[in-house]
């Protein structure tokens, strides 16, 4: 009687805490939680490229990146990015400018163009050493800032001490 | 520090030429150490600017996050014949430079 007492209580309990949880379990499990992770982790590209933008806005598009999904090896990852202009005199990109969410040193390389390139667009290889997004950003003529981003799987790191 | 250049021979007027070029540098990041645990300086080939006939058609600021070897291709456009000049230098101070002469026909 008394220990069946006590396990309709324990249930009834664990029954209430449940329930009461519910709602918060469903919330937390889609949207809030993406909420909750920007707002541990803030997007880190606008912050690494500042020297670069100079705390100007970045808008997404007219950016594409071609580079693989995995690289197998971080020491020498290719990369090409091509940037949507018409390069004439008065619309063209100034600057293509690599940027790595967690390399030690997030500036790669910024590549300087001017109206004569004809076409936006650089192909070179980069270092990575994890997992991470890269950034493409270019800045435009008229000041503007566009970007894209690509996640690059890594499975060595080019930080190891090679040789 | 040899170089490979990349550049057609000869192209149309007002093609948009590819050009390519690799130099052969360790691009030290300067986090990696040597078998008696010394840390090694960092040395990368931190400016690359190319000149067409006297103007500056490319130039890339380059830093750890480059591979070694660097290897770059861009694009100009070839309005008349003439000579791509390379030039680079690294962090202690050793310059290079490389040359390639384009003809433009008709």
């Amino acid at each position: 009687m008394n220990i069946n007492f006590a396990r309709r209580l324990f249930s009834a309990l664990l029954l209430g805490t449940v329930a009461r949880c519910w709602p918060w379990l469903l919330a937390t499990g889609s949207a809030t939680a993406h909420a909750a992770d920007d707002a541990v982790n803030p997007d880190p590209f606008p912050q690494l490229a500042r020297a670069i933008t100079g705390g100007a806005p970045i808008r997404s598009g007219r950016v594409f990146i071609d580079t693989p999904r995995l690289a197998d090896n971080g020491h020498s990852v290719p990369i090409t990015v091509n940037v949507e202009s018409a390069m004439t005199a008065q619309d063209f990109v100034r600057r293509i400018t690599l940027v790595s969410e967690s390399n030690p040193r997030p500036l790669i390389a910024t590549f300087h163009l001017t109206p004569k390139s004809g076409r936006a667009e650089i192909t070179t290889r980069i270092r990575l050493n994890k997992t991470q997004r890269v950034m493409a950003l270019a800045e435009l003529s008229d000041g503007t800032f566009w970007s894209s981003r690509a996640e690059v799987i890594v499975t060595e790191s080019a930080c190891l001490d090679a040789d | 520090m040899p170089a490979r250049l990349n550049v057609p021979k000869e192209v149309k007027r007002g093609a948009v030429v590819p050009v390519r070029i690799a130099i052969l540098h360790p691009m030290e990041t300067g986090f990696r150490y040597d078998v008696d645990g010394r840390s090694i300086p960092k040395n990368v080939i931190h400016t690359l600017t190319c000149k067409f006939n006297g103007d500056i058609i490319f130039r890339a600021d380059m830093g750890s996050g480059m591979a070694a070897n660097p290897s770059v291709q861009f694009y100009f456009v070839a309005e008349r014949s003439g000579e791509l000049l390379f030039e680079w230098s690294d962090d202690v101070g050793q310059r290079g430079s490389e040359r390639a002469t384009l003809t433009v026909t008709e």
